[in-house]
């Protein structure tokens, strides 16, 4: 007789297992992201207690609520302006934005832009399927020229941000892509940023075979995460502007940049001690 | 307070637009700071979403609107008392809130300590409601020693974080454990459960939302701050809130002069409601006098309340104070049908 063993998955302590199953759909990318994610935070042996993981609205907003650490589910477009409050009144805690394209680049691009202007620190994750996929599959910032979703039956005659070159062009002092077949490079990345002090940007490109990929005739899960492996190519450092996102030619991935300068939480620390002539490193007494 | 909050060990930040300053001061007091933002109009109505967050996650915080003449950008810099219904009803579903209307620059610092104290105790963004007049006025402020100064801190749970309930029903108002202090909270602006998990149920749902609306309800007569002023049982009484008492006290002085028998509600919690003074003050009064610098607001809650009781109505709009001459007709008007 086989005896039925139940084993707890190496990442179970970083996960809200009360919160499993999650909600994504078969062949989606999204969990793939929080996998190397967590794996990065084990790897790092990271303590779990300084975490904050904040998600705005849609599938991949719903990240924060399946990790085993404080975590913040915004309004929609939000996320990053909260992180940025957590950050400055606890500038020891790490912040991570978690959320999906739409989410950060349409309703809150306003707020990308900013917080990458001011390096402020935080590492935002973004993982883009190229529509909004909870809402039934319209077509979002990203939505290739062309492409089919519930809002662009006839195509797409939106021209997509491009949101690595987007994103060092707004002040990110550390900028990477991925597809979601990367996940080694993928959880090197991650790791890399969550040591890195400033804004940090990772955009992981996911399946989201219910949707983009039904509307776009690519087939199951399977099929699309074929045409990732076939279509990506590792460019390290070139030019953001030339890393593009063409599901018919070339999918771009690597690092783009990785730099310094001054991080705002630390200048803004630095002012309060010049001022005040206190010993502040949090607003919050202890 | 970009001069002053570094001095004292504060952290100021100026956002990108509305909706990220009322979402950094939540993103703060989620992580245990006292945190506020000030507008105007139509920073106020890029504000309501975020309101609606700050209520929905029971974060105490403080918003100051300085109130001007609107709809849209309308007129920048002149006084109206327009948003008081905004206060109430702006962010979409069901809730209550606690809104505080000072009529002068001590009332202005007064209240807005009061407000943190009251959100700090209910959990809850309070809003100032202040008008143009109020807050470019220039006038004596007694500024108390700060070991006079009542500061009220947001309850902490006593219980470790296995034990935590961020959601909790047991009381009213659930202790708050906050980001970075090891409860590894989850927080969403979704419906959520005792846990702080989503829950799209009916009955967490009718559940947390009576809970929020319960908080500030059952606690309504302890949140209430009015005045009367004047007569004890008076035939006529003038209802009025914010810059527009300093109109309708001069108007109550003179009737007092003419030897009317008048007296005078100020209001300073304008939501919750204060109901009681009303519904006393209408056993007597013949009638009420409602001056608002807007098309009549709190006019329908004073008549909502004073039952068959006659309301008489002034309303100031373009940016002026009231003058109290309309005031006291309005007065003249009550008596003389009484």
């Amino acid at each position: 007789m086989l005896k039925q063993v139940q084993v707890e998955h190496p990442l179970d302590p970083l996960l809200r297992i009360d919160r499993i199953p999650h909600i994504w759909c078969p062949g989606c990318g999204i969990g793939i992201v929080l996998n190397a994610f967590l794996r990065a935070l084990k790897e790092l042996n990271f303590d779990m207690d300084r975490l904050v993981v904040v998600s705005g609205i849609g599938c991949a907003g719903r990240a924060a609520g399946y990790v085993n650490a404080d975590g913040f589910h915004t309004t929609h477009g939000r996320p990053i302006p909260f992180a940025t409050g957590v950050k400055l009144a606890k500038p020891y805690l790490k912040v991570v934005v978690f959320s999906g394209d739409g989410d950060l680049f349409a309703i809150g691009g306003n707020h990308f832009i900013h917080a990458a202007r001011r390096n402020i620190d935080m590492l935002v994750l973004c993982v883009n399927n190229q529509n909004y996929g909870m809402t039934g599959g319209q077509l979002g910032p990203t939505t290739p020229l062309d492409a089919r979703t519930s809002t662009s039956p006839y195509g797409n005659i939106e021209h997509p941000f491009n949101l690595v070159h987007l994103a060092a062009g707004a002040g990110a002092v550390y900028v990477a892509r991925w597809t979601v077949l990367h996940v080694r490079r993928m959880t090197e990345s991650i790791k890399k940023a969550l040591l890195k002090k400033g804004f940090s940007f990772i955009e992981v490109i996911s399946p989201c075979p219910t949707l983009f990929g039904r509307y776009n005739r690519m087939g199951t899960g399977l099929d699309m995460m074929k045409l990732l492996a076939e279509r990506s190519v590792v460019m390290n450092f070139i030019d953001p502007a030339e890393a593009v996102v063409d599901l018919r030619d070339k999918i771009v991935c690597g690092e783009f940049v990785d730099t310094e300068k001054p991080e705002y939480t630390e200048m803004v620390y630095r002012l309060i001690r010049e001022k005040s002539g206190r010993e502040v490193t949090s607003i919050v007494e202890s | 307070m970009s001069r002053r909050l570094p001095e004292v060990g504060g952290v100021y930040i100026q956002m990108e637009d509305e909706l990220a300053s009322l979402v950094v001061v939540i993103g703060a007091s989620q992580a245990g700071a006292k945190a506020m933002t000030a507008t105007s109009g139509p920073g106020f109505s890029l504000m309501m979403e975020q309101l609606g967050l700050a209520i929905m996650t029971e974060t105490p915080c403080v918003l100051v609107n300085v109130m001007r003449g609107g709809p849209s950008t309308g007129q920048p810099t002149k006084a109206s008392q327009g948003d008081v219904m905004q206060a109430k009803w702006g962010a979409h579903g069901d809730y209550e809130i606690i809104a505080l209307a000072p009529s002068s620059p001590q009332e202005f610092f007064d209240y807005t300590i009061e407000a943190f104290n009251l959100s700090e105790t209910y959990r809850v963004p309070v809003i100032v409601l202040a008008d143009e007049r109020v807050a470019h006025m220039r006038e004596k402020v007694v500024i108390p020693p700060e070991d006079e100064i009542k500061v009220v801190s947001r309850k902490k749970p006593s219980v470790p974080p296995e034990e935590y309930l961020p959601y909790g029903s047991e009381e009213l108002i659930p202790p708050m454990a906050c980001l970075g202090e090891g409860y590894r909270v989850h927080i969403t602006g979704l419906t959520h459960n005792e846990k702080g998990y989503p829950d799209m149920s009916g009955d967490v749902h009718s559940k947390l939302i009576w809970r929020i609306c319960n908080k500030i309800r059952s606690n309504a007569e302890k949140i209430w701050r009015y005045k009367v002023i004047g007569s004890e049982r008076p035939e006529a009484t003038i209802v009025v809130y914010g810059s527009a008492y300093r109109s309708a006290i001069r108007a109550f002085k003179e009737a007092r002069r003419e030897g009317l028998s008048v007296a005078l509600l100020k209001i300073e919690t304008v939501w919750p409601f204060p109901e009681k003074p009303l519904l006393d003050l209408s056993e007597t009064s013949k009638g009420f006098i409602v001056v608002e610098m807007n098309t009549g607001q709190i006019l329908r809650e004073v008549q909502r309340v004073a039952g068959s009781s006659r309301v008489e109505f002034v309303s100031q709009l373009g940016g002026d104070l009231p003058d109290p001459r309309g005031i006291l007709t309005k007065i003249r008007r009550v008596l003389d049908h009484a």
